[in-house]
């Protein structure tokens, strides 16, 4: 009578030591790869200035993030964007910007914001927010920041962007605003035609794959 | 008959400049080389605009138009009225 009861008990216990590990191996944080095949990651910036309103935007976007969807407070990652993928619609300009007087694309070839800690996490549904706190990089010169983002897992969504596979996709949105200044980028100079103030939005999907 | 010639082609190239920005969008910033088309990801809602090439000029095309037809219309002073023979 004993034997089958702790056949029972055995078997009870490696129900719910299983029932664990895949609830754990389920809360694994996911590594998401930001550098789209569909070419859509965008970084879009926004001068206004008061002779001359300059809109563009950059679409070689790299980087990896690793979120939990358990946990999205302990969100980690960095994102790149090439400088040379920077584009406005004027030549002129484009050659300006990419120049050794601006942004130096032959030197700095990247700029980049590394996340170090979220704070305010908020999810809801598929969405969460949070302030995230960390690195941006710009021409060689990183400057702690404290940027609204708002983070959407779509799981098992990445067979609807690519065919013939499996995963999950995070996509990234945030709207910031940078001083060109703080980055001695032309500090001071040609303020009425390119602004000081730099505003930027980030809409970016990353993927990871099973 | 040269200055008659250099002052009808200022007047077209002005005319024409005029067209040509009229006609591809009387754009009042600065000629552009390239126009945002928007695309959306329907998976992710993620848009992103997609620079194509077309040449959409600008006020520094109107400008350029002007200085070249003033130049072509001054030149035309530069020759002499045919003296009539006596």
């Amino acid at each position: 009578m004993t034997k089958p009861i702790l056949r029972m008990k055995t078997i009870t216990c490696l129900i719910a030591a299983l029932a664990g590990l895949s609830r754990a191996a389920l809360a694994a944080p996911e590594t998401f790869d930001f550098k789209d095949p569909k070419g859509v990651n965008n970084a879009v910036f926004k001068l206004d200035a008061p002779l001359e309103a300059v809109n563009g935007n950059a679409t070689g976007i790299s980087g990896t993030v690793t979120f939990d969807p358990a946990d999205p407070a302990a969100t980690r990652g960095k994102i790149v964007v090439a400088t040379a993928s920077m584009h406005v619609p004027n030549t002129m300009q484009q050659g300006h910007m990419l120049s050794d007087k601006w942004l130096d694309a032959a030197k700095f070839p990247e700029i980049s914001f590394e996340a170090k800690e979220l704070k305010n996490v908020m999810t809801s549904g598929d969405a969460t927010t949070a302030d995230v706190s960390g690195a941006f990089t710009l021409k060689g010169i990183a400057k702690e920041m404290t940027v609204p983002v708002k983070f959407t897992y779509l799981k098992d969504k990445l067979g609807q962007r690519v065919p013939n596979q499996n995963g999950d996709l995070l996509v990234i949105r945030a709207t910031f605003t940078i001083k060109r200044s703080d980055f001695g980028i032309m500090p001071g100079q040609m303020e009425e035609k390119v602004s000081d103030a730099i505003e930027l939005t980030l809409s970016i999907a990353g993927a990871s794959p099973r | 008959m040269s200055k008659r010639i250099l002052r009808l082609v200022a007047a077209i190239l002005i005319v024409a400049a005029v067209g040509i920005w009229f006609f591809r969008g009387a754009n009042r910033g600065w000629t552009k080389t390239s126009v945002p088309v928007k695309k959306t990801d329907e998976v992710t809602g993620i848009t992103v605009d997609d620079y194509q090439k077309r040449f959409v000029p600008g006020v520094d095309f109107l400008g350029a138009a002007v200085v070249a037809s003033a130049f072509l219309a001054g030149a035309s002073f530069l020759f002499r009225k045919p003296q009539p023979q006596t």
